[in-house]
């Protein structure tokens, strides 16, 4: 190895040590500092005593029903859209425009999904300040990872899986049906639970359409508000009367957000791995 | 005449791949299509079951028949010309399902048969496509574990047991080793019995071991057709004894 070699590597190597330190660090320092409260209790139970005690539990659901919302309003739309770009449309300027359009809307602040929530769900369409309402804003804000995650497995697809399955006289439709969707399918789980798991960590969105400081009860109905685990995360260590001592259940939630976002990054890796095996033994 | 071509000519955008190819294919025989790269002979074979209808912007002007009926006219249904003119392509191209689904997905596709008559006819297939005694203890293994030469005959068996009438051959070989070269090739043999067989070939003595009928394609044009015997031996035209006795290509 050269001399200017191992300098490269060394710098590769100290820049990748210094990352994983970084994160590890910031992970020690959450998790050390929510420990004392961390329990199962805390995941099972409603706050207590003006949230300097209790749990997250009315949180913890209202993230885990909003998730399930985003996805059925997001997700087969958002396939939806990738296989028409993908399988039937032409290439053509207006393609190219949507296209376009989509990628950019990924780089939307997600403030400014926040206030067309309140614009067009909310109001226009009278749903109210409601789970519905911020599960429907959510599932917009992911809408162009979906469309463009399920675009790129699409294209990964070989072309050989659609022509084999044209020339056996198979339909377009049948031929994207069975052979071009199950191989695309990993690649598809894994953009849509990514984005979910986003989507699952989002304030600005929920904050003027649904997400509410605290509730007396858990939501019952699509058209009931709902408190979320982002937002009880800003309200316990940004506008709570007593910060300091609510700080080891703010730190608390932080870890059971953080591990709720990895649960879901690592399904998404299982299920590809998984997939990748499969297709491959 | 089982395919006949008339005056065929076809078009990727403006570019003229194929000028006024006139040959015709009898029924059950093995007619091999030979030339330089380019020279128009995987175009003309993907004109047959239409497969160049899924490429944008092509277009195709004179006559090309199945059993003088017209391939493309616009009443043609694509999905039943494509049972009847199945295909092999150049790379084995095995869907990532088990070998049973591999071989059962065209006889799935638009009918529902049942479990025992599915089966008789994966055998009926692999047994046709000389794969039956290797595979039949591992049906429900994925197609991707067979060998090269084992999924170019798995993709045969596919092809057949939808019970076509023709086969079209894109180069079935030129991704196998020799051995498995061999084994095709014996395997076209017992499969002329039933089926009329187009294949392309950049092989030249495949072609003269395997077929009957031998066509030259030079940009885009028919030189000669001939019995293969003649072709290789006496041929009539400059380019086509240029090409066989390998000045060129």
């Amino acid at each position: 190895m050269t001399l200017r070699e191992r300098i490269g590597f060394t710098t590769l190597a100290a820049a990748t040590g210094a990352l994983v330190l970084l994160v590890f660090a910031l992970l020690t320092y959450i998790v050390s500092g929510g420990a004392s409260v961390l329990s199962w209790e805390f995941l099972s139970q409603s706050p207590r005593a003006g949230m300097t005690e209790g749990g997250i539990f009315p949180a913890l659901l209202g993230t885990f029903l909003l998730t399930i919302l985003t996805a059925v309003s997001s997700v087969p739309v958002g396939i939806a859209a990738a296989i028409y770009l993908v399988e039937y449309a032409r290439e053509g300027t207006f393609i190219r425009l949507v296209r376009l359009s989509i990628r950019n809307l990924s780089g939307v602040p997600s403030v400014v999904y926040g206030l067309f929530g309140v614009g067009l769900f909310v109001h226009a369409l009278d749903l109210g300040i409601s789970i519905l309402a911020s599960g429907l804003t959510l599932g917009l804000l992911t809408l162009p990872t979906t469309i463009t995650a399920s675009e790129e497995a699409l294209k990964a697809v070989p072309r050989s899986y659609r022509d084999g399955a044209l020339a056996l006289g198979a339909t377009r439709w049948e031929a994207i049906q069975t052979n071009v969707l199950p191989a695309a399918a990993p690649g598809i789980l894994t953009g849509v639970i990514l984005g979910l798991s986003r989507a699952a960590g989002e304030t600005a969105p929920i904050l003027f359409t649904g997400v509410a400081f605290s509730l007396p009860k858990l939501p019952t109905g699509l058209g009931d508000q709902f408190m979320a685990l982002p937002y009880h995360l800003y309200i316990l260590s940004t506008q709570h009367h007593d910060i300091v001592r609510v700080r080891p259940i703010a730190f608390a939630t932080a870890t059971v957000l953080i591990g709720l976002v990895a649960v879901l990054n690592l399904t998404a890796t299982y299920l590809r791995a998984r997939a990748r095996s499969r297709m491959h033994a | 005449m089982k395919i006949e071509s008339r005056g065929l000519d076809f078009f990727y955008g403006t570019a003229q791949a194929l000028h006024g190819v006139t040959l015709g294919v009898k029924t059950r025989e093995i007619f091999a299509l030979i030339g330089p790269s380019g020279c128009g002979k995987s175009t003309f074979l993907r004109c047959i079951n239409r497969m160049n209808d899924t490429l944008d912007g092509t277009s195709v002007r004179g006559m090309l028949t199945l059993d003088d009926a017209d391939i493309y006219a616009p009443n043609v249904d694509v999905v039943k010309l494509r049972r009847r003119v199945g295909m092999v392509f150049q790379k084995p191209n095995p869907f990532p399902k088990s070998i049973f689904d591999n071989v059962a997905y065209g006889l799935r596709l638009g009918m529902k048969l049942p479990r025992t008559e599915l089966e008789g006819r994966v055998e009926r297939a692999l047994r046709g496509a000389a794969l039956w005694d290797e595979a039949k203890d591992r049906l429900s293994a994925s197609a991707m574990m067979l060998s090269g030469g084992q999924q170019q005959r798995l993709c045969i068996a596919r092809a057949i047991a939808v019970e076509p009438e023709v086969l079209l051959m894109d180069e079935p070989t030129s991704a196998l080793d020799p051995i498995a070269t061999a084994r095709l090739e014996e395997l076209m043999q017992s499969l002329r019995a039933a089926y009329t067989i187009v294949i392309v070939t950049h092989n030249l003595q495949q072609a003269a071991r395997v077929s009957d009928t031998t066509a030259f394609f030079l940009h885009g044009r028919v030189v000669e057709v001939a019995p293969t015997d003649t072709l290789f031996t006496r041929p009539r035209v400059k380019e086509t004894e240029e090409y066989i006795t390998g000045r060129f290509g």
